[in-house]
């Protein structure tokens, strides 16, 4: 995977905003791990940054403006010592009191109209022909990701493709929730649009930039709300039709477990080789294990019998860098810690423990980690 | 006393009851019992107060549960269950069992000997509303221990102190934790509801003579408005809780998404009470800036008038600005427009408000005691939180700070640097009243210096996570963030608020036992609570005041220039 693409970047960024975000990004010692919102790499995300930076401006004068006038009158108007004799009284002014409401009411009349031209670009902009579909479903505590135009069902990483300015590509996303309200939030692409239950959202995003752009739920949803990471990669064009070419196939189609398996005789005749011993570490077992045990009804892989929705697809588990929404790197260590105990890796995920054996578990590792 | 001009019966011997002499006090239960039997708005007021200040150090306790957990990335300290117990308890605590009563129990306490009245106009409603709430503090923190049992953390509530549907439902939410919640906050409601009834009452129909609406201390139009919101906030709370009790137990569907209930309709439900509620709090704490500040700058309040009418005006516009909390739940863009609008308008007499204590103070002779610091203090930090609050209001900028640490930071230093700072400024100006000791003005001063370094290092810095993309209300974060060392730091200064706060409280016991004398007027203060003894008898006033202008006791020190000349 790709983490950032220069040539990209270098057409679309002037010489001195690429060197000052360069900077300000290795002062931060942030990418790719970046979340700040601050870090806009996709117009929605840049409009706010622009609207944030006007207002930050007009508030930062109104406070500098207070605190010198504050600190002026306290200064210079604190007793001395020894002064008994009361200040004269004033009782107010109407010219001035008019005066701090009328200057109030056009510092927000400027930023409310700023404010109003933002919202409706953002949250009405038009959608091309050409945006990609995306359907963001939060579970507790993991994210489903569906392409119905695509066919392609994933979880926790999504990949998106570059939509970069002669060739915009954007991704529009439809988003709801299969239990509570999570919120999708990754800062450096844009602001969050929360997933309810029986309702759909939209909001959209056009990354400038490939690379790995993180982030998290923002809603809390339960136990394990801080551990419901997300991460969006972004694609270039070629590594995105790609991605979606692989992720398209079916289990059935590069593996040769379906016929292992169904070579397995069904009456407990004592194996002849190695595939039917039931003891052997190998894929074939592994998938009986998944289909005979419970995991087949919460899990899907395309293209078996498995086609459980309340847990996360796993048709192409190993495509993706990370397990459990992203909190361990991917890899059969950490599968089979993972399938051993769930709750001890992540506290109050809703995957229970299975109690299988330790081989079951270890044939399990060796089938997941065929599903490339 | 020559001069007939003097506008309190009896000329200022009248109003300076010196025949009172303490009661012969009774047994230890005598004493207990002459509290718990109580219809005095004073006895009242301090049991109030001396509730809420139990509540500050628990929730406090879960405040540094909360920073030690956060101080580092990847933390183990107390596992996801406790540490949203932790917050959710928190947030709970200090907006229900904290900031409501101790601003009740000023309102309580002052009103009445503001007012120049003998008590508030329903002292056995007044007694019930205060153990009515009692009541339920106690309750909700049974969860702990109640529940299923002595657990761990037993079922206190878990589900953030908003409580969004559907995760309060049985489907999510199983066991009472959320029982808990509700029927606490339910019966609380209750008492609340009591109290503003009380207050209003109290205000319109209990002056004393010559005391005409545009002569109230402004504390009383602020408890009037107060009380007002309490009763359009907290209606939509109880029915809401209602509905979700009904929800999880008769079968009802009003949040249940999975028969088609409304996930939007609680958080409707729960804002139009919640953002009339954060000016319920922070109401009281400009009532108690309006007293302060122009007896420690010597002046008269400047434009009162003015500061009437911003303060009906708060209220008014508070009642219209719910939806900000809902940016990000899926608005149409106009329902956005409307609400970044709304929310902006509060800005306007909130700025009325703080100009016109800055021209208080302008011209007059400051002096900088401990009540006048923490005002000062307050001031600054009220316009930092304020124009945080108008970044936050720019609904496309709340795309990206909602349910961050800068919403976290922002709002803390509104309950923080705002209210809290007052009730502090509150208690350093008006303890001598209550107690009739001054409290120590060297432990005032570690007090306040260090709670404004401890705010400042906690809340200045946890800004800048939010702005870095951490959101709130998460047990822990990743390491890879960059967000470790501002942590750090938002604990340290938490640290350091906490040895102020330890400081405060200590100050408060010594001072009652070891404090200076303070007599009846330790501030050459105006207003006719001052006019009592302290602490004032039970009777409040042996005759009847009359006043002739706003500030009666300035009329009195200063006969040759009375403000009811002016009037």
């Amino acid at each position: 995977m790709a983490v950032l693409d220069d040539h990209v970047f270098a057409i679309s960024q002037p010489e001195f905003l690429r060197s000052y975000r360069a900077c300000l990004a290795s002062v931060l010692l942030l990418r790719p791990h970046d979340t700040s919102i601050f870090s806009r790499d996709s117009t929605p995300a840049g409009e706010v940054h622009s609207l944030g930076i006007f207002a930050i401006a007009i508030t930062a004068g109104i406070f500098v403006s207070v605190a010198i006038l504050l600190f002026y009158t306290v200064l210079k108007y604190r007793r001395r010592a020894g002064d008994i004799n009361e200040p004269p009284q004033i009782f107010g002014s109407t010219q001035i009191e008019l005066a701090w409401t009328i200057i109030p009411i056009l510092l927000i009349f400027v930023l409310f109209l700023g404010t109003t031209r933002v919202i409706f670009a953002v949250q009405d902009a038009p959608k091309p022909k050409n945006a990609l579909d995306v359907t963001a479903i939060g579970h507790q505590f993991w994210w489903e990701f569906r392409y119905p135009t695509l066919g392609i069902v994933t979880a926790n990483e999504l990949h998106v493709p570059l939509s970069e300015a002669n060739a915009p590509m954007p991704t529009f996303l439809k988003l709801t929730s299969a239990d509570v309200i999570h919120s999708f939030w990754v800062p450096r692409l844009a602001g969050k649009t929360d997933l309810l239950p029986n309702r759909v959202n939209e909001m959209w995003i056009d990354p400038h930039e490939t690379g790995l752009y993180e982030g998290q739920c923002a809603q809390f949803c339960g136990a394990q709300h801080a551990k419901m990471l997300l991460r969006i990669y972004v694609d270039s064009p070629e590594q995105f039709r790609s991605w979606v070419a692989t992720q398209q196939e079916t289990q059935q189609s590069h593996t040769s477990v379906e016929a292992a398996t169904n070579a397995l005789p069904t009456n407990a005749t004592p194996a002849a080789n190695a595939q039917d011993n039931t003891s052997a570490i190998t894929p074939q077992q592994g998938r009986r294990v998944f289909e005979e045990q419970a995991c087949m009804n919460c899990h899907t892989i395309a293209g078996t019998a498995a086609n459980g929705r309340y847990g996360p697809d796993l048709t192409h588990l190993m495509s993706r860098d990370t397990l459990g929404s992203g909190i361990v790197p991917n890899g059969p260590q950490n599968l089979l810690a993972w399938i051993v105990d769930p709750n001890n890796m992540k506290p109050g995920t809703l995957m229970p423990a299975m109690h299988l054996t330790d081989v079951q578990n270890k044939q399990l590792v060796a089938y997941l980690t065929t599903l490339h | 006393m020559s001069t007939p001009t003097i506008p309190v019966a009896g000329g200022i011997e009248g109003a300076l009851d010196r025949s009172h002499a303490p009661a012969p006090r009774g047994t230890y239960l005598d004493v207990v019992h002459s509290w718990i039997v109580t219809v005095d708005h004073k006895k009242i007021g301090l049991m109030y107060i001396g509730y809420a200040l139990i509540f500050l150090i628990v929730a406090g306790i879960e405040a540094m549960v909360i920073r030690i957990q956060l101080a580092v990335p990847e933390n183990h300290f107390v596992t996801p269950f406790t540490y949203n117990r932790m917050f959710t308890m928190h947030g709970t605590t200090m907006v229900f069992l904290v900031g409501m009563p101790i601003l009740f129990g000023f309102g309580n306490y002052l009103l009445p000997l503001m007012l120049g009245v003998r008590d508030m106009a329903f002292p056995r409603l007044n007694a019930f509303s205060f153990w009515i709430s009692a009541f339920a503090g106690i309750l909700l923190y049974f969860s702990f221990i109640g529940g299923l049992g002595l657990t761990g953390t037993g079922s206190a509530p878990d589900m953030a102190w908003f409580a969004y549907a559907p995760l309060t439902e049985r489907a999510f939410s199983p066991g009472h934790n959320v029982d808990y919640w509700a029927v606490g906050l339910l019966i609380n409601g209750i008492g609340s509801i009591g109290t503003a009834i009380n207050i209003l009452v109290t205000v319109f129909s209990m002056r004393c003579k010559g005391m005409t609406l545009m002569r109230i201390p402004l504390l009383g139009w602020i408890y009037a408005t107060v009380a007002f919101l309490v009763l359009v906030a907290i209606g939509p709370l109880t029915a809401a809780q209602g509905m979700l009790l009904i929800d999880r137990y008769l079968g009802g569907h009003f949040f249940d998404t999975q028969a088609g209930g409304s996930a939007i309709l609680w958080a409707h439900f729960f804002w139009i009470f919640g953002h009339p509620e954060v000016y319920v709090l922070v109401l009281p704490a400009f009532g108690f800036a309006n007293e302060i500040i122009p007896v420690f700058s010597r002046k008269a309040i400047f434009g009162y008038a003015a500061m009437v009418g911003a303060t009906v005006g708060i209220a008014f516009i508070s009642t219209s600005v719910w939806a900000h909390h809902m940016f990000t739940i899926g608005m149409t863009s106009f329902g956005n427009t409307f609400f970044t609008l709304s929310t902006m308008l509060v800005s306007i007499p909130t700025g009325i408000k703080t100009f016109n204590w800055l021209a208080t103070m302008w011209g007059g002779k400051i002096r900088l005691a401990t009540p006048m610091l923490f005002s000062i203090a307050f001031l600054i930090q009220w316009v930092v939180a304020g124009l945080t609050g108008i970044l936050l209001s720019i609904a496309p900028f709340d795309w990206q700070l909602h349910n961050s640490y800068f919403v976290v930071a922002h709002f803390h230093y509104v309950l923080v640097g705002g209210i809290l700072f007052m009730i502090f400024a509150a208690f350093y100006y008006w303890y001598p009243k209550m107690t009739g000791r001054m409290l120590s003005e060297r432990l005032g001063m570690w007090h306040f210096w260090l709670m404004v370094i401890g705010f400042h290092l906690t809340f200045d810095f946890m800004h800048l996570p939010g702005v870095l993309g951490m959101p709130r209300q998460i047990y822990t974060y990743e390491a890879d963030r960059g967000w470790g060392t501002l942590n750090m730091i938002v604990s340290i200064g938490s640290l350091v608020q906490a040895i102020a706060i330890l400081i405060f409280v200590y100050n408060l016991v010594h001072s009652y036992f070891r404090g200076e004398p303070a007599g009846p007027d330790p501030w050459d203060a105006w207003t006719l609570e001052w006019s009592t003894p302290s602490p004032p008898p039970s009777y409040n006033f042996a005759i009847d005041p009359v006043v002739a202008s706003r500030r009666p006791l300035w009329d009195l020190k200063h006969p040759e220039d009375p403000d009811s000349a002016f009037e």
